[in-house]
């Protein structure tokens, strides 16, 4: 346990550091750089905190998409800061504040690993996850359901698959070992749909609002 | 940039490897860490870095927009036809138990997999296009632009 709080100290000084050198920094590359550097920091961080799904995806959108567009983008801003704006000062006190409220509001969270946090606890939420993932409408287990159905229809069919569930000792999710991926795309499947239909909506607003139009402001566009 | 022997050759060497650790992420979602959203960033990343390297002329020319335009909505259709498919065999919207009412715990797992599919697609497509539209019109080739504002010419969608 003290190795895990020793490397997310270290870890967290690291993140600071960075998150104030991507401030201070005067070249704007530098600063794409040293941003793209503070997500890997924050993968790892969740690395160390067991959640692999926040970490990789951390990797991938941080660390690598961010950096590629913010790439993109210097080369139509240039790359040195050309204005060294003073202190802000009343901004400065609204982060500062913020920044307070949302600390204070982390004090309620139980603590990380607590075994009697809610998540852990909640019968409510398995009760959910039973009804909704598992899909047994006369709300038995998973596992009576799963020799039910291997019983009556895929006598030798599903065989490996079986072993496999076993193995995992993971009956409310189906045959699906990665739980994470489980919740997101069957239990808030709706919620998923509709993060897809954002970043679609993301993407036609660049096309409407973007395409055809540099360079001649009247050429193009359908606004 | 692809000037640079350096870049030329670490990026010819880079973006099949990225962009095949995309599609295994895809693949493995149900499986492991990742998913559609995260298969879709890196494969759009492998594009992306291309782009930088050798214009996004040439990755245009690779991959069209109408192309990033057509994967973006399909996405988006894919994930809603599984729903609706579930509807039309008479269960809820998005219960995959209609693919195989059977055994509805290895349904589950093929649900999941075509919607990631519709996810993935949509993420690839969307994160091309943003690059796409915000880097127009900035590299040396792409000045064709008419300044002659009072006498615009044809309002036309460049479909390049």
């Amino acid at each position: 346990m003290i190795e895990f709080v020793a490397i997310d100290i270290a870890l967290l000084v690291l993140v600071t550091l960075t998150a104030v050198a991507v401030v201070e920094v005067r070249s704007l590359f530098s600063a794409v750089l040293l941003s793209g550097i503070y997500s890997l920091l924050m993968a790892l961080v969740w690395v160390n905190m067991d959640a692999v799904d926040v970490a990789f995806t951390e990797a991938a959108v941080g660390a690598g998409i961010s950096t590629i567009l913010l790439v993109g983008t210097l080369v139509l801003v240039g790359q040195k800061e050309t204005v060294r704006k003073p202190i802000n000062w009343p901004a400065l006190v609204v982060v500062i504040v913020t920044g307070a409220v949302l600390v204070y509001g982390t004090l309620d969270m139980p603590a990380f690993g607590d075994p009697t946090a809610p998540a852990h606890t909640n019968t409510l939420t398995r009760k959910l996850i039973d009804q909704s993932v598992e899909k047994h409408p006369d709300g038995k287990s998973g596992q009576e359901a799963l020799s039910k159905a291997s019983g009556q229809d895929t006598e030798h069919g599903d065989e490996h698959a079986h072993d496999d569930a076993h193995a995992h000792g993971d009956y409310f999710h189906g045959y699906v070992p990665n739980q994470v991926t489980a919740v997101i795309v069957t239990y808030r499947a709706f919620d998923t749909m509709f993060e897809v239909c954002v970043i679609f909506t993301a993407g036609l607003g660049m096309i409407l609002l973007l395409r055809g139009r540099r360079g001649n402001p009247l050429k193009g566009g359908l606004l | 940039m692809k000037d640079l022997v350096v870049l030329r050759v670490v990026a010819r060497w880079n973006i099949p490897f990225m962009v095949v650790f995309g599609l295994y992420v895809q693949t493995h979602g149900e499986l492991g860490p990742g998913g559609g959203f995260q298969a879709g960033v890196i494969i759009a990343a492998g594009f992306l870095l291309y782009g930088i390297i050798f214009g996004a002329k040439e990755m245009r020319r690779i991959i069209p927009r109408w192309i990033t335009d057509v994967m973006a909505a399909g996405g988006v259709l894919l994930y809603t036809a599984v729903g609706l498919y579930s509807m039309s065999m008479g269960y809820e919207f998005l219960d995959h138990t209609a693919i195989n009412p059977a055994n509805p715990g290895s349904a589950e797992p093929w649900g999941m997999v075509l919607v990631e599919y519709g996810v993935g697609l949509t993420v690839f497509a969307v994160m091309i296009t943003i690059f796409n539209e915000i880097t127009e019109g900035t590299a040396p080739e792409d000045e064709e632009k008419n300044t002659d504002y009072e006498n615009p010419t044809e309002i036309d969608l460049p479909r390049d």
